[in-house]
C-alpha cells in the first residue's frame, strides 16, 4: 500500500474532502429542527476539529463560527419573543408590556405574551441555522478557504485568484480601519461621528487601492498571466458554459434540500448543471498553461472522510422521507423523539477524527 | 548584465521626467546600489529593469534597458519573470498565498514548470535561505527579516540572473537587516546573481556592494562608479564615511573592519578627550518627571505584549525605545497617547490618565506621530490639513501652517498631501501633532523610509523641540538617529524593559544598537562624527 493510502501517515487531507464531509453534515442539519441530531451533529463537528486541526492561524475559525451561532439561537429567541402571537401556543411563560402600532400594521403585534411554544420553536430553528453555520466553522479551520480555492479548475483560475485577493484584503481593511480610527482619537476628534465616517473610509480606501497596485505588480513581474493565451472566444463559451452549470446546480442543490419543491427541480437539474458546468471547465482548462505545485493528493482517507459525511445527510434524508415527525418539531413542548438511523449517520461521520491523517505540525 | 542606453523616463502629466539621459552598465555578480534622495527616481529605475515602467507604470519611456540581452521594451514583466526577480518595498502586499511553501511554488507555477522541478527548485531555494524550518508556516505569523526572505526566495525560485529589491531593509530591525544583506552577499559570491538594491540606508549596505549608482535628482545626470570613489563624492554618507572624510584617511573605508584597521592613531588622541555634549541626567536631578510608567502591563489576549514596565520622561529630554521587531515599542507609545488602556500597572501624562480623558483634552498634553503618519491625513490639500488642524486644537489660524513653515519650509498649501515626499508629509504630520502644543511628544519609528536630508532636518527639529521644553520619546530602529538625538535610552525585549540608562552607556557597547562611530573608535563614549569633530577641534 502506498503511503498516502494510509491513515496514520501524517499528511494534510485534501480540502476538498473536508469540504465535503461538512457539507454532508450541513446538508443533515438543514433537515432537521430536531435539537438531538443538531447538537450531535455540534458535537461530532468540535470532536473532530480538535482532533484534527492544524496550529495555523485560520485553525481558530471554528470558535468564532460556534459564537456567531450562540449569537443567533439569542437574536433568534429575542425577536420571536417580542414578535409572537397566541396562535403559536397556549402555555404563556410571561407577559410584556404591549406596544400599541397603527391599524395598517394590523397583524404585527410588539410585547405581549410570550408562549413556551413561540420560544422553544425559535431556539430549535436558531439552533438548526447554528449547526450549519459550526459545519462551515469546521471546514474553514481544517482546510482554510484558500486552500480550496487552490483547487478550482483551470478555467475558474482567474475567479479564484480574485477570491484569494479579497480573503487577504478583507481583514487587512478592518485592521486598517482600526488603525484609522485610532489616529483621529490622536488628533482629538471623538470616534463614531459622521464626518469621522468619511475621514476613516478616504485613508482605508486610498491604502486599499495602493496595496492592490502593488499586488498587481508583483503578480505580474512573477508571471502571472504569461503561459495564458488571450482567445476571447474560448474565455467566452467558458463562462457561458460555466455560468449556466452553475445557475442548474443551485436549482437542483435547493430542490434537493426543501423537500416540498416540485419533483424536476431535485437530482436531475443537478446532474444536468453539473454536466454542463464539467463541460466549460473542460473546455476551459485547455487554454492554461499552469502547473500545480504538489497537489494533494485523493486517496483512501479522502474517500473515507467523504462517504461518512455522506453518510450522515443520506440516513438523515431517509429518515426524513420515511418517518418526518421524527425530524420536526411538531409539537415544540413534547420531548423530542430520537431518530435512530439519522443519529447512527452522525455518529459515523466522527469517524474523520481517527480515518484522516493526523496534520503535519507547521514547524515540521 | 543590464545596460541603460540613454534611457529617460516621463509619467504623462507631469512637468520634469522622472529619469533622463540614464546611462550605465551593471556586470554579471555585480552588487549594485542605488542611491540618491526620495523622489530622484530611485524606484522608477528599479522598475525600469523588470519593465514594470513602463508597461504597468504608463509613462513613456526613451533610451533602452536590455538586460541579459532582451529589450524591456518588447518584454513585459511576466515575460521577464525568468530573467528578473523584483521585490517591492512591503513583500507582504506581494504575496499571493498564505504559506511560505505555496508562495514559494507560485512563480513556477505560472511559467508552467514541471512538478518535478518545481519540488527541486523549493527545497533547493528553502535550504539556500535558511527557511526549511518554516516551510508549513503560514505567512502572517512571520517576522519581518523572515517576510523579506520569503519574498526574495519565491522570486529566486524561477532562477533568475538579476534580483532587484526595493529598499529591502528600511522596516527591519538591525539584526534582521544583516540577516537579509547576508543572505544577499551569499546569492553574489556563491551564485554569481546580479542584484541591485535601492537603499537609504547606506550604513548597513555600502560596504557589500560593487558598484554605486547615485542619482542627484534635479535633472543632474547619474554617477556611477566603484562605491569608495562615488561616496567621497555625494552629499550624504553613512558614518564611517564621513568620519574617514574628516580623518582624511585613503583609501575611503566603507566597512567597520577598513576603519579600525586605520583609526589607531585617532583612537589614541582622542583616548585622553571626552565628548563635550554629554547630556545631563534628567532623572538624577530630581526634576518632576511628566509621564510616568509604573508597572504596565498590557495583554492582548494570550502572552502579555508588555510586562512590568517601568519609564518615565522629562521635559526637555528625548528618550530613545529600541528593541526587536515586535518587542512592545509601539504598544508602549500607544499605551502612553491613551490608545490602549492599561490590563494593570499605571500611566499617568501630567497628571492625568490616558486611557480616560477625553482625545480632545488629552491631545494637550501628549502628541503621537504614528508609524504611518498617512493615517492622520485625509483633507485633499496642505492647506485644509492645517485649517482643520487649528480649528481642532482651537489655536489662532495660521498656527499650524507656521509650524510646519519652521520645520519644512516652502511646502506648497495646495498640493495634496499624498503627493508630498515621505519628509515633508512627516513634517505635516509633526506639525498637526504639534498645533494642540503638547507638552509629550512620541514618534513611533519616524525615520522609515526618510532620506539622509529629510533626516537630518528631523533630528534638528526634535532638538528644537527638546530645547523649547517639549519631552520626546521615539521609538526606532536607527541607532544613528539614537546616537545623535537621544539622552536617554531604554531597550525593550520580549515586553520587559532590559535596559535604561545614558545613551553612551547602553549603545556604545552593544553589538546590535551601537553606532558606526562608537565600533570604530570603540568601546568607548564616542557616538556621532560631530562629537569627534567638535572635541578633537577643541583640542588643537
Amino acid at each position: 500500500m502506498r503511503a498516502v493510502h494510509q491513515i496514520t501517515m501524517p499528511r494534510a487531507l485534501h480540502p476538498g474532502a473536508w469540504w465535503l464531509w461538512a457539507l454532508g453534515l450541513a446538508a443533515a442539519a438543514s433537515r432537521t429542527t430536531n435539537p438531538v441530531p443538531l447538537l450531535l451533529i455540534i458535537a461530532v463537528t468540535a470532536y473532530v476539529v480538535a482532533a484534527r486541526r492544524t496550529d495555523d492561524p485560520w485553525s481558530r475559525a471554528y470558535a468564532a463560527f460556534l459564537k456567531l451561532a450562540l449569537l443567533i439561537i439569542v437574536i433568534r429567541i429575542v425577536l420571536q419573543g417580542l414578535l409572537s402571537s397566541s396562535s403559536q401556543g397556549e402555555t404563556v411563560l410571561f407577559t410584556l408590556p404591549e406596544l400599541p402600532l397603527p391599524d395598517w400594521l394590523a397583524g404585527i403585534k410588539l410585547g405581549g405574551e410570550v408562549t413556551a411554544e413561540a420560544v422553544l420553536a425559535a431556539t430549535y430553528s436558531g439552533l438548526q441555522l447554528g449547526t450549519i453555520l459550526c459545519c462551515v466553522g469546521a471546514a474553514n479551520s481544517l482546510a482554510s478557504a484558500r486552500r480550496l480555492l487552490a483547487h478550482l479548475p483551470g478555467a475558474l483560475y482567474e475567479a479564484g485568484v480574485a477570491c484569494v485577493v479579497a480573503l487577504t484584503f478583507a481583514p487587512q481593511l478592518v485592521a486598517d480601519a482600526a488603525r484609522t480610527r485610532q489616529a483621529h482619537r490622536l488628533r482629538g476628534h471623538r470616534p463614531g461621528t459622521l464626518s469621522g465616517l468619511r475621514r476613516t473610509a478616504l485613508p482605508v480606501l486610498e491604502g486599499a487601492l495602493d496595496r492592490s497596485i502593488e499586488l498587481a505588480a508583483a503578480m505580474d513581474s512573477r508571471g502571472y498571466g504569461r503561459t495564458t493565451d488571450a482567445d476571447r472566444g474560448s474565455r467566452r463559451r467558458t463562462g457561458l458554459l460555466v455560468g449556466a452549470g452553475l445557475l442548474g446546480i443551485g436549482v437542483g442543490g435547493y430542490g434537493m434540500l426543501d423537500g416540498g419543491a416540485e419533483q424536476w427541480r431535485g437530482l436531475p437539474t443537478l446532474m444536468l448543471g453539473a454536466a454542463v458546468a464539467g463541460a466549460g471547465l473542460a473546455v476551459g482548462g485547455r487554454r492554461t498553461g499552469r502547473t500545480r505545485y504538489r497537489p494533494e493528493p485523493w486517496a483512501l482517507p479522502e474517500l473515507l472522510v467523504v462517504a461518512s459525511g455522506l453518510l450522515a445527510a443520506v440516513a438523515m434524508f431517509v429518515t426524513a422521507a420515511n418517518d418526518p415527525a421524527l425530524v420536526t418539531m411538531v409539537d415544540p413542548l413534547a420531548v423530542p423523539d430520537v431518530p435512530w438511523l439519522a443519529v447512527a449517520g452522525i455518529v459515523i461521520a466522527i469517524a474523520p477524527a481517527w480515518v484522516a491523517p493526523p496534520p503535519k505540525g507547521a514547524s515540521g | 548584465m543590464i545596460r541603460f542606453d540613454r534611457m529617460g523616463v516621463r509619467y504623462a502629466d507631469a512637468t520634469t521626467p522622472a529619469l533622463a539621459e540614464v546611462t550605465a552598465d551593471i556586470d554579471e555578480g555585480e552588487l549594485a546600489l542605488v542611491i540618491g534622495r526620495t523622489g530622484a527616481g530611485k524606484s522608477t529605475l528599479l522598475r525600469t529593469i523588470n519593465g514594470l515602467v513602463p508597461h504597468f507604470s504608463g509613462g513613456t519611456l526613451v533610451g533602452s534597458v536590455r538586460v541579459d540581452g532582451r529589450d524591456t521594451r518588447e518584454h513585459r514583466p511576466r515575460d521577464l519573470a525568468d530573467v528578473v526577480g523584483f521585490v517591492g518595498q512591503d513583500p507582504q502586499a506581494g504575496f499571493v498565498t498564505d504559506r511560505v511553501e505555496d508562495e514559494l511554488a507560485y512563480g513556477m507555477e505560472s511559467l508552467g514548470l514541471p512538478g518535478q522541478t518545481m519540488r527541486k527548485r523549493v527545497e533547493e531555494t528553502l535550504d539556500l535561505l535558511g527557511l526549511a524550518d518554516l516551510r508549513r508556516r503560514a505567512l502572517a505569523t512571520l517576522s519581518g527579516g523572515q517576510r523579506q526572505r520569503v519574498a526574495i526566495g519565491s522570486v529566486l525560485v524561477t532562477h533568475p540572473r538579476v534580483l532587484v529589491l526595493d529598499e529591502p531593509t528600511s522596516a527591519l530591525d538591525p539584526l534582521a537587516a544583516e540577516e537579509v544583506l547576508a543572505t544577499l552577499q551569499r546569492l553574489v559570491h556563491d551564485l554569481g546573481l546580479t542584484v541591485v538594491i535601492a537603499e537609504h540606508r547606506l550604513e548597513r549596505v555600502v560596504q557589500y556592494a560593487d558598484s554605486v549608482l547615485w542619482l542627484p535628482g534635479d535633472g543632474e545626470p547619474l554617477v556611477t562608479g566603484p562605491p569608495a570613489q562615488v561616496m567621497e563624492v555625494t552629499p550624504v554618507a553613512p558614518p564611517v564615511v564621513e568620519l574617514g572624510r574628516w580623518a582624511g584617511w585613503s583609501p575611503l573605508p566603507l566597512s567597520i573592519r577598513d576603519a579600525r584597521r586605520v583609526a589607531g592613531p585617532l583612537r589614541q588622541r582622542l583616548s585622553s578627550l571626552a565628548p563635550s555634549d554629554e547630556p545631563a541626567d534628567a532623572s538624577a536631578t530630581g526634576a518632576q518627571p511628566l509621564v510616568r510608567v509604573e508597572n504596565l502591563v498590557i495583554r492582548y489576549g494570550g502572552e502579555p505584549a508588555l510586562r512590568d514596565v517601568d519609564l518615565e520622561t522629562h521635559s526637555g529630554a528625548v528618550v530613545a525605545l529600541m528593541g526587536r521587531n515586535g518587542a512592545g515599542k509601539s504598544t508602549l507609545l500607544a499605551t502612553i497617547a491613551g490608545l490602549l488602556a492599561p490590563t494593570s500597572g499605571r500611566v499617568v501624562v501630567d497628571g492625568v490618565m490616558p486611557a480616560d480623558t477625553p482625545p480632545r483634552e488629552l491631545v494637550r498634553k501628549v502628541g503621537l506621530v504614528p508609524q504611518e503618519p498617512s493615517d492622520l491625513l485625509y483633507a485633499d490639500t496642505v492647506g485644509a490639513e492645517c485649517a482643520d488642524a487649528d480649528r481642532d486644537a482651537e489655536s489662532e489660524p495660521g498656527t499650524c501652517h507656521a509650524l510646519l513653515e519652521r520645520l519644512a519650509p516652502g511646502v506648497p498649501l495646495d498640493r495634496h498631501p499624498r503627493d508630498l515626499s515621505e519628509g515633508q508629509r512627516l513634517s505635516l504630520v509633526l506639525a498637526i501633532v504639534l498645533t494642540s502644543r503638547p507638552a509629550q511628544l512620541l514618534l513611533d519609528e519616524p525615520t522609515r523610509g526618510l532620506d539622509y536630508a529629510a533626516k537630518r532636518s528631523l533630528v534638528g527639529a526634535l532638538k528644537a523641540l527638546a530645547a523649547d521644553g517639549h519631552a520626546v520619546a521615539l521609538a526606532t530602529h536607527d541607532v544613528e538617529l539614537v546616537a545623535e538625538l537621544a539622552d536617554r535610552v531604554v531597550v525593550l525585549a520580549d515586553g520587559e524593559v532590559v535596559a535604561d540608562g545614558p545613551t553612551a552607556e547602553v549603545i556604545g557597547a552593544s553589538p546590535a544598537f551601537a553606532p558606526q562611530v562608537a565600533k570604530v573608535l570603540g568601546p568607548g563614549r564616542w557616538l556621532t562624527v560631530a562629537a569627534v569633530r567638535e572635541a578633537a577641534g577643541a583640542a588643537s
